[in-house]
């Protein structure tokens, strides 16, 4: 058996007495693409966080290439972060930067090129996603599409062993949206990379992974590849993968009571 | 009693709301401080271009308004001691209360609070704005730390621009006394000017430069905390901009009187 790049033991998040996550264990092998898979407020954000050491966790430990992420110190938190690549949702691209000057950031940051060779590096990597020529464009002169793009391309600045999406395709038109998920296709077959995506999107889910987690109430209900998902009988996979909603039951006392209140 | 209770728990509440925020800043402004004089010693990187960008924004790009202000303040305050002076013949003395008290008090105190509307508003809503579009998250998981990247350049800014521009509003604020008194009283200006020249001493000057250095602070850090306490959308932004100037401008005053009140009593 391969060694995990990302292995999460016993990951517990509160935030006051809500528990967002509730032991999560989850290990994620190299090069393959792992969804990560739930409905909104499952806690797969959170834990998207935890992964890219924005949060601590409560308790638990992350594992990145036997590094623990949760107790490293400033100094060995920011070596492993060097190894990651991370898409936002809302693309996060600095605002007040041209789209060549976001991409070259990291690399002017942690590498001793000189100014020549990284704008070869930039231009490089956005010709990889499809935005050769676009280096002087504000990121507001970019459409959505355009943007997601052109953050993936700085996520990529640094040529990581582990890329991080949130939500790729959220927000995008259909052709777009099919667009960036093929994008990620054609970077994994390109660079030997372990991807992990987050999203809550079906269509774009059975394109890209190789397995699937699927989360619920801040656990995991079901990990394994796609043929196993369509073919497991737990009834929230079902649910899920047919798009049925939640039987709405109402508790008539309850629902009086909550509309009339303390009084 | 019911009401009582109530009004005392709120007030309670609010004091310790207001204790938590202040020690905050207080913590943010020790990691800034420590990272711009010991940091560079530990290898922490001081970012002079973007330091450089935030000079022109925040100091080049206020010397007009900062300027046609602190002017007007000048000949405000030459007409107003003009006319109590005019009674007792001895206008030539409003070349010594305005030249005093604009080293001392006016100079720096107007100055901060113009550069706290102009420039801490705009660094709480850039900040605020960059926070909401994770920014600041995309900077973190890039390994840059925020703090060297954001809070040193535009702190180390402030701290030089502030004290230079102090030092300009005095000049022009004098200046604005001295065109009220040459053009409207009749004082020649070799007298106007030698009068200044010898009511001015060294520690009047120094005193106002000392107080800006502390105004400087309290602006950029006011206005770097607001920036990331921002959240939820555009209205954080807006109201964290607005909670910027408002605090920034009542912390300058209340450290102006407790200065105020030190070199009153010692020098």
């Amino acid at each position: 058996m391969q060694e995990p790049i990302i292995s999460i033991r016993d990951l517990h998040t509160r935030y006051g007495n809500r528990e967002v996550l509730k032991g999560i264990n989850l290990d994620i092998y190299p090069y393959e693409t792992l969804v990560i898979l739930g409905r909104s407020g499952c806690g797969k954000s959170t834990l998207l966080r935890h992964l890219i050491g924005l949060n601590k966790p409560s308790q638990g430990d992350i594992l990145i290439k036997n590094k623990n992420l949760v107790t490293a110190s400033e100094q060995e938190r920011d070596n492993i972060l060097k190894n990651l690549g991370m898409l936002f949702q809302g693309s996060a691209l600095f605002n007040s930067m041209t789209v060549g000057e976001n991409v070259a950031l990291p690399l002017k940051e942690h590498t001793p090129q000189p100014d020549s060779t990284i704008k070869i590096m930039t231009r490089i990597k956005l010709g990889l996603v499809g935005l050769a020529g676009f280096e002087n464009f504000m990121p507001s002169e970019l459409s959505g599409g355009m943007k997601k793009r052109a953050a993936l391309a700085r996520a990529l600045a640094m040529d990581p062993e582990i890329l991080f999406c949130d939500e790729p395709s959220a927000g995008l038109d259909p052709i777009v949206a099919a667009g960036i998920d093929h994008l990620v296709l054609k970077l994994k077959k390109a660079f030997k990379m372990t991807i992990v995506v987050v999203t809550h999107e079906l269509e774009s889910v059975f394109l890209i992974a190789d397995r699937i987690a699927l989360m619920h109430q801040g656990e995991f209900l079901f990990v394994g590849t796609k043929q196993e998902m369509k073919a497991s009988d737990n009834p929230f996979v079902r649910q899920f993968l047919e798009r049925r909603p939640d039987d709405d039951e109402v508790d008539k006392d309850k629902y009086l009571k909550s509309l009339v209140g303390t009084l | 009693m019911n009401l009582l209770t109530r009004t005392f728990s709120r007030a309670g509440q609010q004091f310790v709301e207001f204790a938590v925020h202040l020690a905050r800043i207080c913590q943010l402004c020790a990691q800034t401080l420590v990272w711009i004089f010991i940091g560079p010693l530990r290898g922490k990187k001081i970012r002079w271009h973007l330091t450089f960008i935030q000079i022109v924004r925040i100091g080049v790009n206020s010397v007009p308004i900062t300027g046609i202000i602190i002017f007007c303040v000048g000949l405000i305050i030459a007409m107003q001691s003009a006319y109590q002076l005019e009674r007792f013949g001895a206008t030539i003395y409003v070349a010594d209360l305005v030249g005093v008290s604009m080293t001392r008090e006016l100079g720096p105190l107007i100055t901060a609070i113009v550069i706290a509307g102009r420039s801490g508003s705009a660094i709480a809503a850039e900040i605020g704005t960059m926070k909401v579009a994770e920014e600041i998250d995309a900077l973190k998981t890039m390994a840059m730390n925020p703090l060297g990247y954001l809070v040193v350049p535009r702190t180390l800014a402030m701290l030089i621009v502030l004290p230079c521009l102090t030092i300009l509003a005095d000049m022009l604020g004098i200046l604005g006394g001295m065109t009220l008194a040459v053009v409207n009283l009749k004082i020649p200006f070799i007298a106007y000017f030698n009068q200044t020249a010898s009511a001015i001493l060294m520690k009047d000057f120094l005193t106002g430069l000392v107080k800006s250095f502390f105004f400087a602070i309290i602006i950029s850090q006011i206005g770097v905390y607001q920036g990331f306490s921002v959240s939820g959308g555009a209205e954080g932004v807006g109201k964290s901009t607005t909670a910027s100037v408002v605090s920034s401008i009542f912390l300058i005053i209340l450290a102006d009187l407790l200065f105020t009140m030190l070199f009153y009593s010692t020098l």
